[in-house]
């Protein structure tokens, strides 16, 4: 728990203190990041052509950034349609276990009962891995989007679940007492405005976890058929494994990990934003 | 009148095996208005829970708490207070946490922070407006939480060690600042303390409780004039008093 919140609200560090001048951190940040991202490209590139030398077992990297080309803007290129439509499953996902993980956790971290009553079925579901549901998702929701976002919605509500549950377990004492002496004696006004600000850094950390496995499970999900079977950045790179394109594959592997980490950095962004002020330098 | 009044209260903790903890047996008090009460004893008299159970926070086993002769039952507006650890709310401003009551009352966001206002001027941090907790000293917070729990208008206010955890230099600053605060806002204080220059410094009226089970041993009224002077011998003889009082409290046991 500490370290992930540490990781996701970093402190001051010799990086970014304002005592390093720009140019230096320009240097550090940028060009040496660059620099190795370059070397490893250009390794790849020989390795592939001249000691592989076959397209199937190794696209070289100007394949690659040619089959990029042709599925992003030729014209039987479908990689805009698979993001915006592997976009909406994990949308689907993600919502859905907003809406059911967070008052899950709440009710469970502040009602003792409900804690004792759900701990068992939660621990219960939990291990099942969520790809063993894409049976049941398929023969519930049909072939549909909904299918594949409840896949989503299995790999990403624990971490919601649990992180809040933690967050409004470990709410100081001291708060709630001081809520109540001020005349916050309601469990739903200490829950809106005591319980949910404190647990906030727990809330968050377990969103990101949860993202992070959700956008794994989408392409889980859409290989094995859920979701309509036409567009999805997982179902089409088992397309063009299928068609043998292995140029395309390295493609989309890409695609999913640059849009993974485009997904965490917005979130990290405007959580940060929000919650910054009161959260760094927090003992 | 009193405005507090302290009947029989007799407070038992149950414990897993034996018998139960009289933390509190007895215990009778009255308190007049305006007046500043300091509770002292040693660590495990009981007078941390007196002040809880006046606040609400717990429940008496016997007996009861009379506010202007209405019985209590749990916390209220009515009754304010000041705990020993750091209770802002750090997702919150400095002036919003002053005006956390009034946002509890459903006062609109403009008008409550306008009335916390007075309040901040009050403590003098009126250029910490917009800070968080954490950027604030542990003294200053500790003034923040006093203009927090007074922005409530309570009747009375509780302090619940709220110095004992900053150093020497700075808790004789706050003891200034809180008898001048106590002056402009005429409030009555509850205030535990296990500190007795702390006690002997601030209170019109000194409660020595004597541990296990917690009763009062010796009701003192202070009557040397504000400020007090540490290094008086009338200040001397107090001290001796109370730490007399309380040793003997501590020997008979």
């Amino acid at each position: 728990m500490r370290t992930d919140r540490e990781i996701y609200y970093p402190a001051r560090t010799v990086e970014n203190s304002p005592m390093r001048t720009t140019k230096r951190n320009t240097y550090r940040n940028i060009l040496i990041p660059l620099a190795s991202v370059a070397a490893v490209i250009i390794i790849w590139q020989i390795v592939a052509v001249y000691v592989v030398g076959n397209t199937f077992k190794l696209p070289s990297f100007t394949e690659v950034v040619a089959a990029f080309m042709t599925d992003m803007f030729g014209s039987r290129g479908t990689l805009p349609e698979d993001i915006a439509v592997s976009l909406y499953h994990f949308a689907i996902g993600m919502a859905a276990s907003l809406i059911i993980g967070i008052p899950t956790g709440i009710c469970m971290g502040w009602f003792r009962d409900l804690d004792i009553a759900l701990n068992p079925i939660v621990e219960i579901i939990r291990p099942i891995p969520p790809l063993a549901w894409i049976p049941f998702a398929i023969i519930w929701f049909g072939l549909t989007h909904a299918a594949a976002g409840f896949i989503i919605f299995i790999g990403a509500v624990f971490p919601i679940i649990i992180n809040t549950y933690t967050g409004f377990r470990n709410v100081p004492k001291v708060f709630i007492e001081a809520g109540k002496v001020l005349g916050c004696t309601k469990n739903t006004s200490l829950i809106r405005k005591i319980g949910f600000p404190s647990a906030i850094p727990e809330i968050t950390a377990g969103i990101r976890v949860s993202m992070g496995i959700g956008w794994m499970c989408l392409v889980g999900a859409e290989i094995f058929g859920a979701g309509t079977g036409k567009y999805g950045l997982g179902k089409n790179l088992w397309t063009y494994y299928n068609l043998h394109q292995m140029d395309s594959v390295v493609v989309y592997m890409l695609v999913l990990g640059v849009i993974g980490i485009i997904i965490d950095i917005l979130f990290r962004h405007y959580v940060n934003k929000q919650t910054v002020r009161w959260q760094n330098n927090m003992e | 009148m009193s405005v507090v009044s302290v009947q029989h209260v007799t407070k038992l903790f149950a414990r897993d095996e034996g018998e139960p903890t009289i933390a509190l047996k007895d215990v009778n008090l009255e308190i007049e208005e305006k007046q500043f009460i300091c509770i002292v004893g040693a660590s495990g008299c009981g007078k941390t829970t007196l002040l809880r159970i006046i606040a609400g926070l717990e429940t008496t086993t016997e007996g009861a708490i009379l506010l202007d002769g209405v019985p209590v039952e749990g916390t209220d507006t009515d009754r304010g207070m000041v705990f020993q650890e750091y209770s802002l709310f750090p997702w919150k401003s400095v002036i919003d946490n002053i005006a956390f009551s009034l946002e509890m009352q459903g006062i609109p966001k403009a008008e409550r922070r306008q009335m916390a206002e007075k309040y901040l001027k009050i403590i003098h941090l009126e250029q910490f407006r917009d800070a968080y907790p954490h950027e604030l000293s542990g003294g200053m917070r500790q003034r923040v939480a006093i203009a927090r729990a007074l922005a409530n208008d309570p009747k009375v206010l509780l302090m619940d060690e709220p110095f004992g955890a900053l150093d020497a230099q700075t808790r004789n600053v706050m003891q200034r600042e809180l008898l001048e605060i106590w002056a402009e806002t005429q409030k009555t204080i509850i205030f535990v303390t296990h500190s007795v220059d702390e006690a002997v410094f601030l209170a019109d009226k000194i409660v020595i409780l004597s541990p296990r089970p917690g009763k009062i041993e010796e009701v003192i009224s202070v009557d040397l004039p504000r400020m007090r002077d540490r290094t008086a011998p009338k200040f001397a003889e107090f001290r001796k008093h109370i730490l007399e009082s309380m040793e003997k409290s501590a020997i008979i046991r």
